[in-house]
């Protein structure tokens, strides 16, 4: 029997506008209800405070980044300290490619950006199905 | 005009505590103090983003840590901010034994209630040092 590896979704939280409580929100829906049990997380600010083991993180699992926006911090820490990550997802630019506008508010997420949270998640979900089947 | 004060929480993404910092700075920041309250990305500033670190080392930061890995103060003092206080979640739910918030994601009534708590807590901090600065 195949055993397929765990994936590490590592999600900006940028808290500079709503595009990060999306990233964060999606990342956490893929982490506790669509891949449970099969994805793990690391807070990125832990990850780039931290030394040896927390950027072993990355090398031990395929990782997926999740950022808020073009500034990438989540890809780049990854990178940076760790190995390219598996796969990276740009809200931001998701969003401009779906013709769909970011969050105006950045602590509650409404109905409306709930439901995006999860189209996010669902694409993070397959990738993480990807992933899996191709180590 | 004062400048705003800076308040970065950890936004940790583990457990409930780092929502709770997050959401409390958000209060804070858009409801409770607008204008005098602010904050940025805090992986974008440790990642070393110039703009970021120009508005951190000339404001006054307030940091907010949810567990003891202190990430905020860490991630702060290393990109040589000047933290003029610090809030942590673990002290508030010491102070509040009462409350056992779960729910990362989404926060839950206990978590809301923390939220507030130490949203209203950082925002009298606000206060004082917009005061002590005239």
């Amino acid at each position: 029997m195949k055993i397929k590896p765990k994936i590490g979704v590592v999600s900006c939280s940028g808290e500079c506008c709503g595009l990060g409580t999306l990233s964060r929100v999606a990342t956490r829906l893929v982490l506790e209800e669509l891949r449970y049990d099969q994805t793990v997380t690391i807070c990125l600010p832990l990850f780039l405070a931290g030394e040896t083991q927390e950027h072993g993180f990355a090398k031990e699992y395929p990782t997926i980044a999740v950022d808020g926006c073009g500034k990438l911090c989540a890809r780049k820490a990854i990178t940076k300290y760790s190995k390219e990550p598996a796969a990276g997802f740009d809200v931001e630019a998701l969003l401009k490619e779906w013709g769909v506008e970011p969050p105006k508010i950045r602590r509650v997420l409404d109905e409306e950006n709930v439901a995006l949270a999860k189209r996010i998640a669902e694409l993070l979900a397959a990738k993480v199905d990807e992933i899996q089947e191709a180590a | 005009m004062n400048k705003p004060i800076l308040i970065l929480p950890c936004s940790g993404i583990g457990k409930s505590f780092g929502s709770i910092a997050r959401d409390a700075t958000f209060r804070v920041c858009d409801e409770l103090r607008p204008g005098k309250a602010d904050t940025l990305c805090l992986s974008l500033l440790v990642m070393g983003d110039e703009e970021a670190r120009k508005k951190v080392a000339s404001s006054r930061v307030i940091v907010v840590d949810g567990c003891p890995m202190a990430c905020s103060r860490n991630n702060v003092e290393r990109s040589e901010g000047n933290v003029v206080a610090e809030f942590k979640v673990m002290d508030l739910l010491r102070e509040n034994r009462g409350l056992k918030p779960r729910d990362v994601t989404f926060l839950d009534e206990d978590g809301e209630k923390l939220s507030k708590v130490l949203a209203e807590k950082m925002a009298k901090k606000v206060d004082e040092l917009m005061e002590e600065s005239g």
